[in-house]
């Protein structure tokens, strides 16, 4: 990590994309940033989403495609302005095939300051046993 | 010979065909934005984090979007009609039995100056971060506020 740790952050604007399912709500929709890692028992995605309040974010999961839609919550005031517009707000949507069989009971999602924490547990049978083999 | 011939040539400029190509793209997209009234095209400073800035009579406010920074670890000081916000964007280490399949968010530091187009109100300068998103309120000084001024007749 020290690598990460002295490097300068790059400014990025925010990848606009098309959606494959025509969304009903006008505006702008943006792909988030995530990572994805599995350990032997679950899969984590933590995926950035600025300005989404939990009630805004909608997790599904189908036919081992989990899609995540989550609407920003614009905070400017009605009486304000704009001076400089950097950066757009609208939706973010992102769609991910799963090759493992997940615990669908069981996936959690924590929202925290911005940043979108979800755990996928995967099924017992997924999860890779060993094998002791015992000497006869 | 010739190379010092064209370095010498008064009008020449060394701008390499990238260069060139990227200027024409942004000179058509300033056209395109022009008619389709696009407001989004408008040059950023290209520094992080990017921000949105607006104002009402009364404040400035700056807007940055820093999803998973907590704003101990943010470093924020305004001197009289500039914001400097600074801080380290940290990704709590996952366990080592993790294996990536993306890994798209990026750790690192940041600072930016931002200046603001009125003297502002130092003593009064708050910021609150909600959602990953920072807003820094900026009060501007008594003396760069609109006034009104009655006509009197006489």
């Amino acid at each position: 990590m020290t690598e990460s740790e002295s490097k300068s952050l790059q400014a990025k604007e925010k990848k606009e994309v098309t959606t494959p399912a025509e969304l009903t709500k006008p505006g702008l929709v943006f792909n988030p940033a995530v990572d994805i890692f599995e350990t032997e028992r679950e899969l984590t995605l933590l995926a950035d989403l600025p300005g989404v309040k939990a009630k805004n974010l909608k997790i599904d999961l189908n036919d081992n495609v989990l899609t995540l839609t989550a609407d920003e919550t614009p905070l400017e005031g009605p009486g304000e302005k704009d001076v400089v517009r950097e950066y757009r707000t609208g939706t973010y949507y992102r769609q991910f095939s799963l090759s493992d069989t997940i615990d669908q009971s069981k996936i959690e999602a924590v929202m925290k300051d911005g940043v979108l924490r979800l755990s996928l547990p995967k099924v017992e049978a997924a999860t890779p046993r060993k094998i002791a083999v015992k000497v006869a | 010979m010739i190379i010092k011939r064209f370095s010498d040539w008064p009008t020449w400029d060394w701008r390499s065909p990238v260069d060139e190509l990227e200027r024409m793209r942004r000179a058509l997209d300033r056209l395109s934005g022009g008619f389709t009234g696009n407001v989004f095209r408008l040059p950023t400073a290209g520094v992080f984090p990017l921000v949105n800035v607006t104002e009402d009579q009364n404040n400035y406010y700056v807007r940055a979007e820093l999803p998973g920074v907590k704003t101990d670890e943010l470093d924020i000081s305004v001197t009289g009609e500039t914001l400097t916000l600074s801080g380290e964007r940290k990704l709590p280490e996952e366990s080592d039995k993790s294996s990536y399949h993306r890994r798209e968010r990026e750790a690192g530091s940041f600072s930016r100056v931002i200046s603001l187009p009125a003297r502002l109100d130092v003593d009064k300068v708050k910021a609150h971060a909600e959602d990953g998103v920072l807003t820094v309120v900026l009060p501007k000084a008594e003396s760069a506020k609109p006034r009104q001024i009655a006509v009197k007749s006489s």
